[in-house]
């Protein structure tokens, strides 16, 4: 396919005039017609999928070389979901494509009616870095599917895995349509002063509203994936070994807890919680062994910045106190162990920050019912989820939290299924993709009436008659005899 | 209520939202049917308003406010069960035993932002899609239509429940104070200059929005064969021109395309319609202010673009009635070309071949709608798929609004987001998504430590290849 997709972001000076000509190339592009067809968007998808079979261990030594990303996360997380992706949409591309029939009423009759999906035309996908391969690639997917040229500007705090993209992904792809930039703060800027037909990011919502204000500029819409804190709430009910399994591989079996569904704190009754930390203990025990430091299961903190960060948050002197397992970090690797608070502070900056790392805070409550009101105190999260075998909390839970999206008795496994659209609501975020959510998340849905020229009603216009506005208002109700007394041609002229 | 208050309204309407009442269909239920006595009892009073504000005849209040509002309650209420009803969602027989479903949710406070132009519909329309979706409601419909502005602030708090549904009344200064609250969802009618100030205060609280704009609608005229069709093809592009608030409409033939060699036949027949539809014009509305009024006299007073009035062109500026006016050809460059007209002046445009308005349409910016009058098949899949735009209507004007089962909503710089019908419940509601298992059923190869036998077995999961992970757990296949 050639090369010349990328373009060096850091040192080039990549700028704001250079971003309007990749813009304007990218207009033509699409303005050609060419990514309307089904055999150019498949051939695209293709591409990816041949990407991903060949370069498989590159993409792996790229996320090890960013985060230490253990192979079976590698591949379970990022991988074998962006291929899967790509393989649903080929599968499902041509039924997408398919114009919707929808049935009109009386007030139109004759007529025919179709939803037609249409692609916006270019659109910025800027993707973040805990999950560099799969959070670039599978808007991207996305967007080609639904037809756009895009732009894709991976995050630099991942930089092997921006990289691969720059260098790699112009080889599977239609480099007239498909532009990588690479950079930090002045690129992303560059790019956000362009007009595009929609903007997706991926990332934190300090950033998200500067996307969101810059777009504001064009009136162009956006989609952001945003984050929060994610609660787990666990009942006494559920059968214990599960629950905490479940809830440790989807916090610390997700890079490490960087990751914007993993848990980042649990709720539960004060009787239950020893029985629970003890749980929380053993499986970690038993899935990191005895010195997790050492254990090649587990990410390393992106950079030293987040580590920083986050031994910030449990050396705090009102948080220290409240650790009950774990707490040991190795600077130089850049490794935190996984740890557990047992009720630290509800003031502190951990119980108020987004956590994304290895520590998990406890909560415990007298009631249930008090640990729904506390989720239900603060903003609303990507996703909460639920562990208890009492139908009655289960219902409570599903009406009353608001979240992205919730998982009952499991953690973290709704993002894989592409029939359940993954996005924010509120904080953390607006729009939502995968699965045929994607497809309409980068179209607009052109709604088409075709009309013949019987039926007329000269209802409608001017002079009014009190004759024309009884018919009418029966015509605008759907009132069968007012149709007929209409395409009959009363009044007559 | 006025300036007092205004500052704590999104405050004050979430503590009621929170209470859970707007959850229960009842109360939703309750909300759309005093909704529609109010469009039954207050007829006559929305008549006078309209009449006040822009001049409007009462059919014509009926035809494209009231009625329609009718029609989306009802609309509303059939299928009111149907919309908040949780949907099953496939699960692979892999997750099993794994059930899903997507729940629609109230997204909280909704703030609506209404135009003058159908100052009553397009502040009730969005109300009805908010409240059914669940949602407490903060309207405020544009000060420049002040008796349609003080009407809904009276019904409403006469029908609707205070404490979830409140009208606040004002200027741009009232708007921004609104605007510096935090919403659950925006929804703004109007012009792209507001919008952009809305969707930037929007940002400040990551509040989703959705901006309903206009643009410069085209109608494209093609040759129909039957004079005939021809007349019903011209009452129709009349009927959205000067029939609807006389231009004053974001959906109106903003200007026509037409072969040059069927100009003559084309304003024959306009100017006849223009005679059978408006003997007297008792029954055109007028510009809604003076501000307008200047604008729309200044864009023919060029007098490049003046030579081109074919038909019409006297204004008033005393009763601000613009006659209906033609022109032929005026400059490409001419403001008239390049804002949208909003008012009773046609340009018509001539091509040397119909497809050449292909790229016409194509070299600007994408409108709400796009009106094609033709019965050439080629054509019309032409100008479905090579052009973009919010709707597109063949044959017809103006009545792909009243479709609920068509979302109405601009793209590029029409505008984002769609209402009517479910699009309209959708819009206002956040899509849940809910996955519930059960603690039979463990994979432990799911969890660390990650020995290397582990892998593929997940890779024989991913692929769904049930008889390879069989055959693996039966010890029978290694990597």
């Amino acid at each position: 396919m050639g090369s010349g997709g990328e373009e060096r972001g850091t040192g080039a000076g990549f700028d704001g005039a250079m971003a309007a000509e990749l813009v304007a190339g990218l207009r033509r592009s699409f303005a050609s017609g060419l990514t309307r067809g089904h055999e150019w968007r498949a051939a695209q998808l293709k591409g990816i999928v041949r990407m991903i079979d060949e370069k498989e261990s590159a993409i792996m030594a790229a996320l090890h070389e960013d985060l230490a990303k253990p192979q079976m996360e590698s591949y379970l997380h990022e991988i074998s979901l962006a291929k899967a992706a790509c393989t649903f949409a080929l599968k499902e591309m041509k039924r997408w494509m398919k114009p919707e029939k929808v049935p009109t009423s009386l007030t139109t009759f004759p007529s025919s009616a179709e939803i037609i999906s249409e692609p916006l035309g270019v659109v910025l996908v800027i993707s973040a870095w805990n999950y560099p391969f799969l959070l670039s690639i599978e808007p991207v997917i996305g967007a080609l599917v639904a037809g756009n040229a895009v732009v894709l500007k991976p995050s630099e705090v991942a930089p092997a895995t921006s990289c691969f993209f720059a260098k790699v992904l112009p080889e599977y792809i239609d480099n007239s349509c498909v532009k990588i930039v690479e950079g930090s703060i002045p690129e992303t800027t560059a790019l956000l002063e362009q007009k595009w037909d929609k903007i997706f990011y991926t990332g934190n919502g300090k950033v998200g509203r500067i996307v969101m204000a810059a777009a504001a500029k064009h009136l162009t819409p956006v989609a952001l994936e945003l984050g929060g804190k994610c609660p787990v709430l666990v009942d006494s009910s559920v059968d214990v070994k599960v629950a905490a399994r479940r809830i440790a591989v989807g916090k610390w079996g997700c890079n490490n807890g960087q990751a914007c569904i993993a848990p980042d704190y649990i709720l539960t009754t004060k009787s239950f919680a020893p029985t629970l930390v003890d749980a929380m203990k053993r499986t970690l025990e038993k899935f990191y062994g005895k010195d997790p430091l050492e254990s090649a299961d587990l990410s390393r903190i992106v950079n030293s910045d987040h580590f920083k960060r986050l031994t910030g948050l449990i050396d705090d002197e009102n948080v220290s106190g409240t650790i009950v397992h774990g707490g040991q970090r190795d600077e130089q690797h850049l490794k935190i162990a996984p740890t557990l608070l047992l009720d630290a502070p509800h003031d502190s900056s951990l119980m108020n920050e987004e956590i994304f790392g290895p520590v998990l805070p406890i909560v415990t409550f007298d009631k249930v019912e008090d640990c729904i009101d506390f989720i239900n105190s603060k903003s609303k999260p990507l996703a909460a989820y639920l562990f208890t075998k009492d139908r009655k909390i289960e219902d409570q839970f599903v009406k009353s939290v608001s979240a992205g999206g919730m998982l009952i008795n499991d953690v973290a496994l709704h993002l894989a299924n592409p029939h359940l659209p993954f996005g924010g609501v509120g904080e953390s975020g607006i729009g939502a993709y995968h699965g045929k959510f994607s497809f309409d998340v980068f179209s607009h849905k052109k709604a088409v009436l075709s009309r013949g020229f019987g039926g007329e009603a000269p209802a409608r216009y001017p002079p009014y008659t009190p004759q024309k506005q009884t018919i009418l208002r029966g015509l605008i109700n759907g009132s069968i005899i007012a149709l007929l007394l209409a395409i009959l041609g009363f009044p007559r002229d | 209520m006025e300036s007092v208050g205004v500052e704590g309204v999104a405050n004050e309407v979430r503590t009621a939202f929170e209470s859970g009442k707007t959850r229960s269909l009842a109360w939703r239920r309750s909300q759309l049917k005093a909704l529609q006595r109010l469009l039954y009892e207050e007829e006559e009073g929305m008549f006078r308003a309209l009449k006040e504000d822009l001049g409007k005849h009462q059919a014509e209040a009926y035809r494209d406010e009231v009625g329609i509002l009718i029609k989306s309650v009802n609309y509303a209420l059939e299928n009111l069960k149907k919309w908040t009803t949780p949907r099953r969602v496939h699960i692979p027989l892999l997750a099993f035993p794994t059930r899903g479903e997507l729940v629609p949710e109230p997204l909280g406070v909704v703030l609506v932002f209404a135009s003058w132009n159908f100052p009553i519909g397009l502040s009730l329309e969005p109300l009805i899609g908010a409240i059914a979706a669940g949602n407490a409601i903060v309207l405020k419909p544009s000060e420049l239509a002040p008796a349609s502005c003080n009407f809904i602030a009276k019904s409403v708090s006469k029908y609707l429940d205070n404490m979830l549904v409140k009208v606040v009344r004002g200027g741009p200064d009232v708007g921004q104070k609104l605007l510096e609250q935090k919403w659950d969802k925006i929804f703004f009618t109007g012009s792209s200059r507001v919008a952009r100030i809305v969707m930037a205060a929007a940002a400040k609280h990551l509040t989703p929005v959705a901006v309903e704009l206009g643009g410069k609608s085209p109608a494209i005229f093609d040759s129909l064969g039957s004079a005939r069709d021809r007349k019903v093809a011209v009452e129709r592009i009349a009927g959205a021109k000067w029939v609807p608030c006389s231009g004053q409409v974001c959906i109106g033939v903003d200007y026509v395309l037409v072969e040059e060699q069927y100009a003559p036949v084309l304003i024959d027949q306009l100017k006849a319609t223009l005679e059978k539809f408006y003997p007297r014009f008792d029954c055109l509305s007028r510009i809604i202010n003076e501000q307008h009024f200047q604008r729309l006299s200044n864009l023919i007073k060029d007098p490049s673009v003046a030579a081109t009035i074919i038909h019409g062109g006297s204004l008033d500026s005393e009763t601000l009635f613009i006659e209906p006016t033609i022109l032929l050809d005026p400059p490409l460059d001419a403001e008239i070309m390049n804002e949208e007209i909003f008012g009773p002046l046609l340009p018509i445009i001539t091509l040397k071949k119909i497809e050449d308005s292909i790229e016409f349409i194509r070299a600007r910016p994408k409108p709400l709608v796009i009106y094609a009058f033709t019965k050439d098949e080629k054509l019309k899949s032409r100008i479905t798929a090579e052009t973009s735009s919010g709707s597109l209507t063949f044959n017809d004007t103006m009545i792909q609004f009243a479709c609920d089962e068509l979302p109405f909503g601009g793209v590029g710089g029409s505008g984002f987001g769609q209402y009517h019908g479910k699009f309209s419940f959708d819009l206002f509601s956040h899509t849940k998504a809910v996955l519930r298992r059960s603690f039979l059923l463990e994979f432990t190869f799911r969890y660390p430590p990650w020995d290397a036998w582990k892998l593929p077995f997940m890779r024989s999961i991913y692929h769904f290849d049930y008889v390879s992970l069989l055959l693996r757990v039966l010890g029978l296949k290694r990597s």
